[in-house]
């Protein structure tokens, strides 16, 4: 066993042991916190597909993560007000119902994703990273001034939505929800990249032009890349969403995507648990540094500084040595 | 739409591209000299925002707040250009994002430390404020008409000193062949540095000039930081021309389309959903322009390279 599957099989026994310890010590308030980890790792695993795997460096996945969680907040607030989304050409009817607001998610963030990258797979290096960042601010520039659906105040939801079968209001049960959807992520990531479209994949990210002469089309590979990581990220805003009961144009704006870049980041970029280590130490670090100071995020900076440019490989990458990524 | 309407929005427009120049010009010299993405340039322009309206404050005089402004974003470029930048050239753009986005954290926390989460205000200074009367009738403030004869005049400095001084010609040769020119006896890194702080100098500036007519507070680099990307995406990433044509393109879009969108649609639409839909639409409407420009031309529009 390398010890990079140590760490994560240590990060795994962390993400069951620590919420069910607060379960039984009665701490509803570290389960939100594990949630939420779950829920940023989730938003990281879409991102990495990109990220890791492609070498595509988004500046601008807060448009899937937002897209995510207006799915919810439109697809609610229509449920409470008991008033149709549309009657014309079919009548389309609000929902409380999770599997289909993640399905709707799912549709959205991917048919954006789909365009998205449809168009900005035409550049890139640093033309890329700002068409995504540009796209990013479109979302955001929108939702703002979109009154229909709280425009700047954002979309409160009163009652979290409902699974078949389970309270979620009950947080430890809401918890093992969203550790659910991570794992099966975790597991489609792992499956993605040993698969011959990710082993291609990494292939393109790099020897753009050998992939090319063996007869696979780098842009296609690209753009399949960019729709399911942009999906993964959006099923991610959607439980975000149900987490806060809430969504606001917040949710789109670039540091966010920049806050589930650094999260990556900080973790270990190409890694598998990169994105589950980097938004456990992520949430740490804002709880831990945020009750000492309000200025926590002076820290934060120089800590993600110092990763940047002493330590590339992130946290796994420290704990792991310079094993294989993505395995 | 009265004709009055439309010339002082064209001036708008026209001060907005020229202030968004002075924010693109340090970014796109700092891309096309060392091939550096900088997401902090818009801290430097709140630096620059900051050390102005405190001055101004204490001595009571703009023009000494313009002069802290200059010194203080400038120093500030330098001493981190010395103490992190100097270290990413090598680096991929990944890195650069992180280590910049990890500075503006630095810089927007450390503000807020100093001076507090309120707004600071920076009043036009007497000289200047007050309307003024343009041929044809126009009545238009004259700080705002003052801001784009200034920053024409900086722009025209700009390209003389990029196009006839020796530190100019020592810049382009550094775009095109960094080993030649330290071959050639060149200090790099103090060229480096000095380019860094020059485009600081320019981005602290055009905070200081904005903030008069805005409110001096932490997180208003931000904002401008994306339009200045979108202005020299669209220009070309490392032409200066394509910066200027770039701005004075985003500057008057986004004015004019925020006047003759909610026009447009007000002509097939009930008025409230036209207004709104207008409004949507003309905020997103610089971003749908970088888009089909990038369609047709990935590289920009005086882009030399992809």
């Amino acid at each position: 066993m390398t010890r990079e599957r140590i760490l994560n099989a240590a990060l795994l026994a962390a993400l069951v042991a620590v919420p069910l310890w607060a379960w039984v010590a009665d701490e509803p308030f570290i389960i939100t916190l594990c949630t939420k980890v779950a829920i940023l790792a989730l938003a990281g695993v879409g991102l990495n597909i990109a990220l890791g795997l492609g070498g595509l460096v988004s500046l601008g996945h807060a448009a899937f993560f937002g897209l995510g969680g207006y799915a919810m907040g439109i697809l609610a607030s229509h449920a409470q007000s008991y008033t149709p989304l549309t009657d014309w050409p079919v009548l389309i009817e609000g929902t409380k119902s999770m599997p289909i607001i993640w399905a709707t998610a799912l549709a959205a963030s991917g048919l954006a994703a789909l365009a998205i990258g449809a168009l900005s797979l035409r550049t890139s290096g640093v033309y890329f990273i700002m068409i995504t960042l540009a796209f990013g601010q479109m979302f955001f520039y929108f939702a703002i001034s979109w009154p229909a659906y709280g425009g700047e105040d954002g979309l409160p939801i009163y009652v979290r939505n409902g699974f078949p079968g389970l309270n979620t209001l009950d947080p430890i049960q809401f918890y093992g929800l969203a550790l659910a959807v991570l794992l099966a992520a975790l597991a489609f990531a792992a499956m993605l990249a040993r698969s011959p479209f990710g082993l291609s994949l990494n292939a393109a990210r790099q020897a753009h032009a050998r992939v090319e002469a063996v007869g696979l089309s780098p842009y296609r590979l690209r753009l399949l890349a960019f729709t399911l990581s942009g999906m993964i990220t959006g099923l991610a805003g959607a439980l975000y969403a149900d987490l806060n009961r809430f969504v606001s144009p917040a949710m789109f704006s670039w540091q966010t995507s920049g806050e589930i870049m650094i999260l990556v980041i900080l973790g270990g970029t190409a890694r598998l648990f990169g994105p589950v280590a980097g938004a456990a130490l992520f949430i740490l670090l804002e709880e831990l540094l945020g009750g000492v100071s309000d200025y926590w995020q002076i820290a934060l900076g120089l800590i993600l500084l110092v990763t940047v440019l002493f330590a590339p490989g992130g946290l796994v990458g420290i704990a792991a040595g310079k094993a294989r990524p993505h395995v | 739409m009265s004709s009055l309407l439309l010339a002082e929005q064209v001036l708008n427009g026209l001060q907005l591209g020229i202030m968004l120049f002075l924010m693109a010009a340090g970014l796109t010299l700092v891309f096309g000299v060392m091939g550096l993405i900088n997401l902090a340039h818009g801290s430097l322009y709140m630096i620059g925002a900051f050390a102005a309206a405190a001055t101004a404050a204490a001595t009571g005089s703009f023009f000494l707040g313009l002069i802290a402004a200059l010194a203080a974003s400038a120093a500030a470029g330098a001493l981190v250009e010395v103490t992190v930048i100097r270290r990413l050239y090598a680096r991929d753009h990944l890195d650069q994002v992180l280590a910049t986005f990890a500075l503006i954290l630095i810089f927007s926390e450390g503000t807020r430390w100093v001076f507090g989460s309120f707004p600071l205000y920076l009043s036009i200074p007497p000289v200047l404020s007050g309307p003024v009367t343009l041929p044809f009738g126009i009545e238009y403030p004259l700080y705002r008409l003052a801001l784009i004869v200034a920053g024409l005049a900086i722009a025209g400095g700009l390209f003389l000193l990029v196009g006839r001084t020796r530190l100019g010609i020592r810049i382009r040769a550094g775009e095109s062949d960094r080993e030649m020119i330290a071959a050639l006896g060149v200090d790099i890194s103090r060229l480096y540095t000095i380019v860094f702080a020059l485009g600081a100098a320019l981005a602290g500036l055009a905070g200081a000039l904005v903030g008069a007519i805005q409110s001096v507070q932490v997180g208003m680099g931000e904002p401008v930081l994306i339009l200045a990307f979108v202005t020299i995406v669209i220009g070309g990433i490392g032409s200066i021309k394509g910066a200027l044509v770039g701005a004075l393109l985003v500057g008057l879009t986004d004015t004019l389309g925020g006047l003759f969108l909610p026009a447009a649609f007000a002509l097939f639409m009930e008025p409230s959903a036209a207004a709104s839909t207008g409004a949507a639409l003309s905020s997103m409407l610089i971003y749908i322009l970088m888009a089909v420009i990038l369609i047709l031309r990935p590289s920009g529009l005086y882009g030399a390279r992809a």
